[in-house]
């Protein structure tokens, strides 16, 4: 690499950590990333909730602070929002009390752009991006995939050298998605964009691999660059050129492999034992994976893609699926792939007393905080606990919200697998079911 | 602000006006010419205060309740102006929140027709020899009994600003200026519409008990319908009493339906919401105004000028590189800033406890603990007792919609109708059937402030879900059951926001409530209300001071160890999401 030119942005070891309000630094969302945009390329960031990727998209656009390391634009330091950085967002983020002009004029007319100028160029961004005619409808009145074009508008109006997208289709349905996606990739195949580079967030693998020249990959808690992938298909891009198929294939099988063999068991989930943050899976979803996984076609095996597109989940839906059910012993993930443990195969066949019964079994003997919950339980005469107990508790390992999230999550199992009973008016564990 | 694109093209095609034009020229026309006189008269200057001269005579009302009228937008206005400060200043600054957000709750929940006594003596000491001293005493306490609900309500939706917006506007630049006007207020518009109308609402029975009020021998008289009605009262003219009452009336109507329709209907663009809602709020002046050509023309100057206005930059220097300031300092900061409200609330304390301590006996002040006691029985009995006769009926209504179309508005006009324009006609009653004052007197207490339950209960029986009536006439859920699983459950979040402003209402109410005349006549209950009242009329600061306190602090505790729980609860509970 020459250096005679800087990269048009870099980011140099960039961490993350949840503030707390004593000040001390809590659970770390974004450890150690360091990645690099040039010009004229497209970059996803793929990962999963929880892996920081939006934060991350915030700390380049200089909406937020890393805690440490630093963001270069053109070689100077970001401190603040940037001016040739805009981004595109996943609830389009219009004003609702602005027509879709006044919407795409906002940010020129914020810097002092004159009327007829602002005027001028806002029309022609509407025009480029095939809203004509909807210039003086209001957001509430026009549809989701009208809505995200005027966010394209928004961002493209201001002439930014990079355009930012969170998760820019994943609020609109598939073939409205579908048509923006090729329309955007339209625009940017024919130069029309006046834009240099596009960094995109998506948790959508098939779209990372249907826009992107480079795909980041991210682990998750903390989010850390496990894997980049170079994308050298030529646009347009075929889903069924076996070429694709298989650079997803090797996506899904890079996601679902672990680093270390040995660790495997314990790492499913982001934090070890109590402090396990638990993602929100109902007990119906998990039933209904394993009967689908235990019938034919599948017969105890899947391949994770093809489950992904049968079932219509995206991987943000099925991960944390296949991942509870591996954590309980019910499957195994492996190379892009789930199968069912004999445990789960038993578990396919049983009643539902019996379902529950090896449900709360299964939870006692893998599940951390489930065991901590019933020990505490058993071990005091009231056999009653305040559950103000385990969110203080998990709060030392994660943030409030994730701690918030586990510990519904272990109720919704434990009531399942009548391991322990939970009065929501009291917000207290108890060993009592009402009778 | 008017679609300009619109608004542009329409005027290149055709210039000429049309009728609306012409209607709604006459109508603005109107106003103009009925608020010109009512200013001069403001303004005037004034031999001595109390020898305002005021005549019973009914063609005078129109004036009176133009002035009245007035006295009520001088104080919204008052009160906007302080709301777009005050809870800014809270929102944006931690250390000023720390602050200003209880001060706020406080000051909601003291009595401030109890401080009449005080306002009218500094602003007349403000303007000697001026009738402006009085009006800003009348402007000022209605302003104390609007501006604190308003500014909640701003200060809770700047901290919801929703994310991504924020976001937006962060990454576009926009100076604090830009973002006030682009983003902040206009998301805080609707709720803050909603709590003007509310306050409106509350004002007219505040504007009646100020523009007529001794204190110890200071008598003022402004010229308004309050004055009028005082005037009607020591002459025991029954005849002017039902006049003043009718001109209330029609003030309030002409207000709904000139001001704040038209208002509601306008905020409705401001929501955050993101499908086009149903019931769009309808207003006939609003339509008028859209239909017009060339009032609409002469309005998009102005739009366009404060459009303008709102891209200022503003920037401030100094301001401009904001960087977050270092631990350390913070906290030595944050020391400072405590000891400073330490000492001022340290030295306030003892001002207060020295002037009771001072000029009251431990005797006075058993006395008037034991009828804030009473006083505090009266609102619990009476809230209770309204809640057994609106409820059901507001069920009634609610679930049946066409009813409760009609019913709706006029339990909301009633709301705002101030109740003690009628007290005199009560009075009479009490004085010549002989009643006890001491219980029917409780009933003026609860008389203005009843109909938020039953608007509240309206509401909450009409949004009542449908499936889930379907459910329980489905099972055959019927009678107590029905009232106990279903229904009651159902509206209990709205009863309890109604329960809460009756019950505010009644305590203010109490002070003009327990303590009532016709003509020489002077009717009193016991209980803390008229304490202060006939300490107001005496000119007696330290029990006026006393009675007040005690009140605010019970007042408080009230609204803490019960509203707020009980909220609570429903938060948890009973939230129909």
């Amino acid at each position: 690499m020459s250096a005679t030119k800087a990269p048009l942005l870099e980011l140099r070891n960039v961490f993350q950590a949840y503030g707390r309000s004593s000040g001390e630094k809590g659970p770390i969302v974004l450890d150690d990333i360091s990645l690099r945009l040039d010009d004229g390329e497209i970059v996803g960031l793929l990962g999963r909730s929880g892996c920081g990727k939006s934060s991350l998209l915030r700390i380049v656009s200089g909406l937020a602070r890393p805690t440490g390391g630093e963001v270069l634009y053109r070689g100077e330091k970001v401190a603040g929002p940037v001016d040739g950085v805009a981004m595109v967002f996943q609830s389009f983020a219009l004003f609702p009390w602005l027509s879709v002009l006044a919407n795409v004029e906002l940010g020129l007319r914020a810097k002092g752009v004159r009327e007829a100028d602002a005027r001028r160029r806002a029309l022609k961004a509407i025009d480029i991006i095939g809203l004509d005619g909807f210039e003086n409808a209001f957001p509430k009145e026009i549809s989701g995939g009208m809505r995200q074009r005027v966010g394209f508008a928004r961002a493209l109006v201001v002439a930014p050298n990079i355009l930012l997208m969170d998760e820019p289709f994943s609020a609109l349905d598939v073939l409205t998605a579908e048509t923006l996606r090729t329309d955007l990739l339209d625009l940017w195949v024919e130069g029309r964009m006046p834009i240099k580079s596009i960094l995109m967030v998506t948790h959508n693998i098939e779209e990372a691999v249907l826009m992107c020249d480079r795909i980041v990959v991210l682990s998750s808690n903390p989010g850390r660059i496990a894997a980049e992938i170079r994308v050298t298909l030529a646009h347009p891009r075929n889903r069924l050129d076996p070429e694709f198929r298989q650079l997803v294939d090797q996506i899904y099988a890079l996601m679902t492999r672990r680093a270390e063999p040995a660790k495997m068991r314990e790492s499913t989930f982001p934090g070890l034992g109590l402090g396990m943050a638990l993602p929100t899976v109902s007990t119906n979803t998990l039933a209904g994976m394993i009967e689908e996984v235990a019938a034919p076609p599948y017969d105890g095996k899947a391949d994770l893609p093809t489950l992904a597109d049968s079932l219509q989940l995206e991987i943000d839906e099925l991960f944390p699926v296949a991942e509870t059910l591996q954590l309980l012993r019910f499957a195994e993930l492996a190379e892009g792939d789930i199968r069912l443990t004999t445990a789960g195969k038993r578990f396919a066949e049983m009643d539902v007393d019996q379902r529950k019964k090896l449900f709360g079994d299964h939870l006692l003997a893998y599940v951390p905080l489930a065991q901590r919950i019933r020990r505490v339980l058993d071990e005091r005469p009231s056999h009653y606990a305040p559950a103000t107990r385990f969110r203080e508790e998990l709060e030392d390992y994660m943030s409030e919200d994730y701690a918030e999230m586990t510990l519904r999550s272990v109720t919704t199992w434990g009531r399942y697998g009548e391991i322990f009973a939970y009065d929501e008016g009291a917000q207290a564990f108890s060993l009592e079911n009402p009778q | 602000m008017l679609n300009r694109f619109v608004a542009l093209t329409s005027l290149g095609r055709r210039t000429l006006p049309n009728l609306w034009d012409f209607v709604a020229l006459a109508l603005v026309l109107g106003v103009f010419a009925l608020a010109a006189p009512g200013w001069r008269g403001m303004a005037l200057p004034l031999e001595a205060p109390e020898t305002a001269q005021l005549s019973l005579d009914y063609w005078e009302l129109p004036y009176y309740g133009l002035r009245t009228t007035l006295r009520m937008f001088a104080a919204i206005g008052f009160s906007l102006l302080f709301t777009l400060v005050y809870a800014t200043l809270a929102a944006k600054s931690r250390r000023a929140e720390m602050i200003l957000v209880p001060l706020l709750d406080v000051l909601q929940s003291v009595p401030v027709l109890g401080f009449l006594s005080f306002t009218v003596t500094f602003f007349l000491g403000l303007f000697p020899g001026s009738t402006l001293g009085a009006e800003g005493a009348a402007i000022f306490a209605i302003f104390t009994s609007q501006a604190w609900n308003m500014a909640f309500s701003f200060h809770q939706s700047l901290r919801t600003v929703p994310r991504d917006l924020d976001e937006v506007a962060k990454g576009f630049g926009l100076t604090p200026w830009q973002k006030f006007w682009q983003l902040e207020a206009p998301f805080a518009m609707p709720g803050l519409i909603w709590n003007m109308m509310m306050s409106m609402s509350g004002g007219w029975f505040f504007v009646v008990a100020s523009e007529a009020i001794t204190v110890g021998d200071v008598n003022v008289r402004l010229p308004g319908v309050g004055s009028y009605l005082a005037l009607a009262i020591e002459s025991k003219r029954i005849d002017c009493v039902v006049a003043a009452v009718v001109a209330v009336a029609l003030i309030i109507l002409a207000y709904d339906q000139l001001l704040f329709r038209p208002i509601v209907a306008f905020s409705g663009k401001f929501r955050v919401e993101l499908s086009a809602s149903q019931d769009e709020a309808e207003s006939w002046v609003r339509d008028l105004f859209v239909r017009t050509r060339w009032l609409r023309a002469a309005a998009a100057w102005p739009a366009s000028l404060l459009r303008r206005a709102s891209l200022w930059k503003m920037a401030l220097p100094y301001a401009a590189p904001r960087l977050p300031e270092s631990r350390r300092g913070a906290v030595v900061f944050d020391v400072v800033w405590f000891a400073a409200v330490g000492a001022a609330l340290l030295y306030s304390l003892s001002l207060v406890f020295e002037f009771l301590r001072s000029a009251v006996s431990l005797e006075e002040f058993r006395h008037a603990l034991l009828l804030t006691f009473y006083t505090m029985i009266r609102v619990i009995v009476l809230i209770a007792l309204a809640t057994l006769i609106w409820v059901p009926i507001g069920v009634f209504v609610g679930l049946r919609p066409r009813i409760a179309e009609k019913i709706q508005p006029l339990a909301q006009f009633l709301a705002a109708f101030p109740a003690n324009v009628l007290f005199p006609i009560a009075v009479i009653g009490i004085l010549t059937f002989r009643l006890d004052p001491d219980i029917w007197l409780s009933l003026l207490i609860i008389f203005g402030t009843q109909w938020y339950i039953l608007f509240n209960v309206i509401a909450g029986a009409s949004a009542f879900p449908n499936d889930l009536r379907e459910v329980s006439a489905n099972f055959g859920i019927r009678g107590f059951a029905w009232w106990k699983n279903v229904i009651l459950p159902a509206i209990f979040p709205y009863y309890v926001t109604g329960a809460l402003t009756a019950s505010g209402g009644s305590w203010n109410a109490a002070i003009v409530a327990e303590y009532v005349k016709w003509g020489d006549d002077t009717i009193e209950a016991q209980g803390i209300g008229a304490y202060i009242a006939a300490a107001t009329a005496a000119g007696d600061y330290p029990k006026i001071v006393l009675g007040v306190s005690l009140m605010s602090v019970v007042v408080i505790l009230f609204n803490r160890l019960f509203w707020r729980q009980l909220f609570g609860f429903v938060e948890r509970r009973l939230r129909l999401s």
